[in-house]
């Protein structure tokens, strides 16, 4: 029964809360590689670009709302979704054809690119909080919870409850359903095969006939579309603030170099070990180690090994062992 | 033919201070002017940086901020009581992590290669990170418990605040060295990720151990190296000079203080500027400039690239703590929260890249005029704003939105000069002087 509890307490603490995150900087990291796979450049944007296509859904949510239409017990979010993809789809193709084409056309140095990405950045900062503010939104509307703790409890008659969250859920469901599309997509269709091709050797694709134009437009289409994914899930399962999406950045990209950057199994790989350790590392194990030592005993310090204020270190740290002990990611990324 | 160029360009920055001093307020334009001076000095350290070597730091913010917490903790007096309570108990964890980190090395070089190697190192490191919070975590409760509306913290050394200045830089130093160490000599993404992942964690720090910065209670009253304005006030020879020049002994206490602070700016500025002009055209300039205009090459040529870019990208970072120590020390006050990525990481950029990256003249430039805008832009962005809603009805939901938000124009327009500048005009306003010596 003691070792049920604190199977439960882990479960309703870490297991299913890092399995929500890791889905989202999972999908967040996808992006994030692909581009550098194919453009050769960590795009510093991509936090930002989150952050406005979760806005373009949150307006269409709010619309859709106002007009009372929804999705019963499914969040309104959903059914924009799509619509912001195409918004932020639009704005990601404007930004590479107004600033990164220029540079492509040149030949740049990667660091410029960077350097872009970064003025990119804070163009889109800008804009996200000039049209919807720097505060905290909340757009999550429908059920909120798949299992309660309180009927979890009553249902097994144990001490811990285990509560669901809808928006984790949805988040799990989904990543799986966007990784497996994806997969598919780069595996079996011409156009995916073409950008591998293009990402493992781009003047051999060249070469053979591949419209590089094409790739790098599609290539901009997914990112953004897994951005708006991302930063839509994360918004419904904690909250939307812009600054909140800016932060993100450092656990994605961790996540992305772990994996092994250009790599996208790797980025999904790489999104749940941050996802996990960020987690593990920043909770509380009193309670655990009170169910499982003999007894009544249990220790007096909560057993934390880091605050939650330094979360972002955790990824930091898994990034640093990474690039000092094999630069190329767990799962071989591209040239280091 | 640049001679002029700086001449002109410099010519009429001055011109624009003297505006704002007539016009708006004297007070004004010589604070401007400080920060001017300090945002040159940052400047000129990225431009050590980019301009040099091309390396790409976004974690300037980060390297500011140590030079921050390097004038409390040299200028602020010592609290005993709280030394009492926990000052051993911080030593000797910061001891037992030191001990923790050389274990995991040791470990690592002396152990034959495998699984049993990793696993002592993981259990070397968890169990050090126990021991070491064990020991922290009461010390510092003990610190953060003595006074904690006035003190709360160690304080500091007490010695004059001018000696946090090089102190400051010194711990930009080392913390760049750290993170060189790793990430150069792998693709230069890596040293920009690394450099944003650092400079957040050195803010959370700065914001979250209250024993060390008092955290967001922010740490008030540093010393100043120059006269305080009630002093001046009270002196006779100061009313004297008032009298004489025909001054209000109050508005020009404070434009005095402002003036001594300025003077010793610029002798930093003039000193960092001579060195650094020195150092590019010396040898060693020409080699770091060979080898960031083709690496391979200089390699081939028997230059050491990652060990050089080490180096550069050290001294550069000790520049920009210099500069956030004297930026501290102006304020007269520690405030964690008052570190933006926009404010001191992306600002700089703009500042070099705008004022002609390669060129320190250019950089220093850059300073003043990026400085004078960001500045000036608010009013001029509130005007603006006012006047392009003034058709609009009083209380109109719109009109109130973009009023609330002119401030957040400035991180789009930022954003756009930075990408116009690096399109249309890469070399920036004042160019790198390229030619043979």
């Amino acid at each position: 029964m003691e070792l049920l509890n604190a199977l439960i307490l882990m479960a309703n603490f870490v297991l299913v809360p890092a399995l929500a995150y890791g889905s989202q900087l999972a999908l967040g990291a996808l992006g994030v590689t692909l581009i550098y796979g194919i453009l050769r450049f960590s795009n510093f944007a991509h936090g930002d670009t989150m952050a406005f296509g979760t806005m373009a859904v949150i307006l269409f949510t709010w619309w859709f709302q106002s007009m009372g239409i929804n999705l019963g017990p499914l969040p309104t979010a959903l059914l924009a979704l799509p619509f912001g993809i195409a918004i932020c789809a639009g704005f990601v193709l404007a930004t590479d054809k107004l600033v990164y084409k220029f540079y492509r056309q040149q030949r740049a140095a990667p660091v410029i690119y960077v350097i872009a990405s970064v003025g990119v950045m804070f163009v889109l900062n800008g804009i996200v909080r000039f049209i919807i503010g720097p505060d905290d939104q909340a757009f999550a509307d429908g059920e909120r919870f798949i299992v309660r703790a309180r009927s979890f409890k009553e249902w097994t008659g144990l001490e811990e409850g285990l509560t669901i969250k809808v928006s984790q859920g949805i988040t799990v469901i989904t990543a799986v359903l966007v990784v497996a599309a994806l997969f598919w997509f780069l595996n079996r269709t011409r156009t995916g095969k073409s950008m591998r091709a293009f990402s493992d050797n781009e003047d051999l694709a060249l070469l053979s006939g591949i419209n590089p134009d094409k790739v790098v437009m599609v290539t901009w289409i997914i990112a953004a579309a897994l951005a708006t994914i991302a930063g839509t899930l994360y918004g419904l399962d904690k909250s939307f603030k812009p600054f909140t999406y800016f932060q993100l950045l450092l656990p994605i990209f961790a996540a992305a170099i772990v994996g092994g950057l250009g790599n996208p199994l790797g980025a999904i790989a790489g999104g749940y070990v941050i996802a996990f350790s960020e987690i593990m590392v920043t909770y509380a194990y009193k309670k655990f180690v009170g169910y499982l030592a003999p007894g009544d005993w249990s220790p007096d310090s909560l057993l934390q090994l880091l605050g939650t204020n330094y979360k972002f270190s955790v990824s930091f740290v898994i990034l640093l062992l990474v690039l000092l002990l094999r630069p190329t990611g767990l799962f071989k990324g591209k040239s280091v | 033919m640049t001679m002029n160029r700086n001449v002109l360009y410099f010519g009429i920055m001055a011109v624009l201070l003297i505006i704002v001093g007539q016009f708006q307020s004297w007070n004004l334009s010589l604070s401007i002017l400080n920060l001017c001076l300090i945002s040159a000095i940052m400047a000129l350290g990225v431009n050590i940086q980019w301009g040099y070597a091309g390396l790409f730091n976004v974690g300037i913010m980060g390297f500011a901020a140590l030079g921050g917490l390097a004038a409390v903790l040299i200028s602020m007096p010592p609290v005993p009581a709280a030394w009492a309570a926990g000052g051993g108990g911080v030593l000797l964890s910061a001891l037992a992590g030191a001990a923790t980190i050389v274990g995991c090395i040791v470990a690592y070089a002396k152990l034959p290669k495998g699984g049993i190697r990793t696993a002592i190192i993981v259990a070397i490191g968890v169990i050090g990170f126990f021991i070491m919070r064990g020991i922290f975590v009461p010390a510092t409760d003990a610190i953060e418990s003595v006074d904690a509306a006035k003190t709360g913290y160690l304080g500091g050394l007490g010695l004059p605040v001018i000696l946090a200045w090089p102190v400051g830089g010194l711990l930009a130093g080392g913390v760049a060295w750290v993170i060189g160490k790793i990430t150069l000599g792998l693709r230069s993404d890596y040293l920009a990720i690394a450099t944003l992942g650092i400079s957040e964690i050195i803010v959370a720090v700065m914001k979250n151990e209250d024993w060390m910065t008092r955290g967001v209670k922010n740490v008030n009253g540093l010393s100043r190296p120059v006269p305080y304005e009630i002093d001046l006030q009270q002196a006779l020879w100061f009313q004297n000079l008032c009298e004489t020049l025909g001054q209000d002994v109050v508005t020009f206490s404070s434009i005095f203080v402002k003036l001594c602070y300025a003077g010793l700016f610029l002798i930093v500025l003039l000193a960092i500027f001579w060195l650094s002009e020195r150092a590019l055209k010396s040898p060693w300039g020409r080699m770091m400039r060979a080898i960031r205009d083709n690496e391979i090459s200089a390699n081939a040529m028997g230059k050491n690239v990652t060990a050089r870019h080490l180096q550069v990208f050290v001294l550069g970072s000790m520049v920009v703590g210099i500069a956030g120590a004297m930026l501290t020390t102006l304020d007269g006050q520690l405030t964690p929260a008052s570190y933006q990525p926009l404010r001191f990481t992306f600002l700089i950029w703009v500042m070099v890249i705008v004022g002609g990256s390669g060129n320190n003249m250019g950089a220093v430039l850059g300073g003043f005029v990026v400085w004078f805008f960001w500045v000036e832009a608010e009013p001029i962005g509130i005007w603006l704003m006012d006047t392009l809603t003034s058709g609009m009805a009083e209380d109109s939901g719109l009109r109130a939105h973009l009023l609330d938000s002119a401030a957040h124009m400035r991180l789009m327009t930022m954003g756009v000069i930075l990408l116009l500048v690096l399109r249309f005009s890469p070399r920036g306003l004042l160019p790198e002087k390229t030619g043979h010596h």
